[in-house]
């Protein structure tokens, strides 16, 4: 086992990310960030508070999707669903999209292909806490990045949290 | 976490932890529902077909929607205008559908036990939507669904089923499912429509005082009288029927606490519902019937696992 981020690292990291989102999105009138289901939103829970701090008292649209209807590994096994709250349409807004790993970028695929169901969106950037490079099986790539690692098909990367997991760590199994 | 049943053929072979997980899946499709594109692709392999040998609009309509919101490919067939008035055997009409590649059958049949019989003889998934006197499991889950809605858990919850027990189905899945879920389950109506065994067969109430089961009840779930059933002189008379057992809303004020009012339809109005009653605020009867879309699409999901392209 391998400590990838540690408390302080990851703390830092999202703060990254959250600023770099802010950089790109200066009015954030009209982006709205979706967390992906079950663990992306641990990351997206933080990043939105993070985001929220900084451009008190405004407030940016906040949604969660589950992509498990969307999958497409469907016909080999069912999956019991998270719930979806997106209380707001994303017709012609700038979407982040928010992930705690990348790795085949097939949930991505599928969350693309839900996201539609609520409108079509202006633009979809990919937020990423974690991205196991070189293992893609789809042409998809993040626009933020938390950090970049590289492993093998064999090794997992957790990402716990101390509200689930007792701590705050991203390690490589 | 997954269902320990292939088939939906009664609540009676589920787990409590099958139901909860049709209930919290049931759950997650009612959100699909709302979205402004109101479907998934999650089917898009699977063709169903809808066998109806019974009359049926809501459960038949209902079944197609949750379908077609899944993005399955449905058939449609009704005994009606059929090769079964040909004399064509139940397994042989199945059998014939089946060879064109379906992979799950929703069945409605008035003989009790027709799907059980299916279930052993042909491979696809077959989904019971209502079997003669026996069971309709997607009924009760809808029931269950809507009550757990209303007041959170099922746990302790007082239902009352009232009406002609003797012949409903939907009393049976409930009686099943709700005993299952820990509620307490009363049944009320004229002795002649309530089987002597019931309460050592399921350890519910008996009741024939609609009075004293309103008064003990939280939720009120009142049945069909099948009009059809009128000549086996079970009572008297439809009017005499709603003096003694009609649920009025003058009625409903008059007891201690508000309770729900359920209807799994057709509503007689005026028999054993008034319209003031049936229409009032107390009535969950539409909602049932919309969650009854998110509880079948739930069921045919979970039914659908397991199918590799070949």
């Amino acid at each position: 086992m391998k400590t990838v981020l540690n408390e302080q690292q990851l703390a830092i990291t999202i703060k990254r990310l959250s600023h770099q989102i802010l950089e790109n999105h200066v009015n954030l009138d009209n982006t709205v960030i979706i967390g992906i289901q079950p663990r992306g939103i641990y990351v997206s829970d933080q990043v939105v508070r993070e985001i929220s701090q900084l451009i008190a008292p405004v407030q940016v649209p906040y949604g969660k999707l589950d992509i498990t209807f969307y999958r497409d590994d469907i016909r080999k096994e069912i999956l019991l669903p998270n719930h979806t709250d997106i209380p707001f349409s994303i017709e012609n807004k700038n979407v982040v999209l928010i992930d705690d790993v990348l790795y085949t970028g097939r949930t991505i695929r599928a969350a693309l292909d839900a996201l539609l169901a609520f409108g079509r969106p202006a633009k979809v950037e990919l937020c990423i806490l974690i991205d196991r490079r070189f293992s893609r099986q789809l042409p998809i790539q993040p626009d933020y990045t938390g950090k970049s690692i590289d492993s093998i098909i064999s090794q997992k990367v957790k990402v716990l949290w101390k509200q689930r997991d007792g701590k705050d760590e991203v390690v490589l199994l | 976490m997954r269902l320990s049943v292939k088939h939906l053929l009664g609540i009676r072979d589920l787990t409590r932890q099958d139901i909860e997980i049709i209930l919290d899946t049931a759950r997650q499709f009612k959100e699909v529902l709302q979205r402004p594109i109101r479907k998934v692709p999650s089917l898009q392999h699977i063709t169903i077909v809808n066998l109806f040998f019974e009359n049926s609009t809501r459960t038949r309509i209902s079944f197609e929607l949750a379908e077609k919101r899944l993005s399955a490919d449905t058939i449609n067939f009704t005994a009606g205008g059929s090769s079964v008035s040909k004399g064509e055997t139940l397994l042989d009409t199945v059998n014939n559908i089946l060879s064109m590649k379906v992979d799950m059958v929703v069945m409605r049949h008035s003989a009790s036990g027709a799907p059980h019989f299916l279930a052993k003889h042909i491979p696809a998934a077959i989904i019971n939507a209502g079997d003669g006197i026996n069971e309709h499991p997607t009924q009760g889950l809808l029931d269950a669904f809507s009550m757990r809605e209303k007041f959170g858990t099922l746990e302790g919850l007082k239902v009352a089923i009232i009406g002609d027990i003797m012949h409903s189905r939907v009393a049976m899945s409930n009686i099943y499912l709700l005993k299952k879920m820990g509620a307490e389950v009363m049944v009320a109506g004229p002795p002649t429509l309530i089987p002597q065994y019931i309460r050592e067969a399921f350890d519910v109430r008996v009741e024939y005082n609609l009075r004293k089961a309103l008064e003990w009840c939280d939720v009120a779930n009142v049945l069909r009288i099948q009009l059809e059933r009128q000549n086996q002189v079970l009572f008297s008379s439809l009017r005499e029927y709603n003096l003694a057992y009609g649920i009025s809303k003058r009625l409903l004020d008059s007891l201690p606490k508000e309770i729900t009012i359920m209807h799994p339809g057709p509503i007689n109005r005026g028999v054993e519902l008034d319209s003031d009653a049936a229409d009032s605020k107390q009535s969950i009867i539409l909602q049932q019937v919309e969650n009854g879309v998110a509880v079948r699409m739930a069921v045919l999901y979970l039914l659908s696992g397991g199918r590799e392209l070949n």
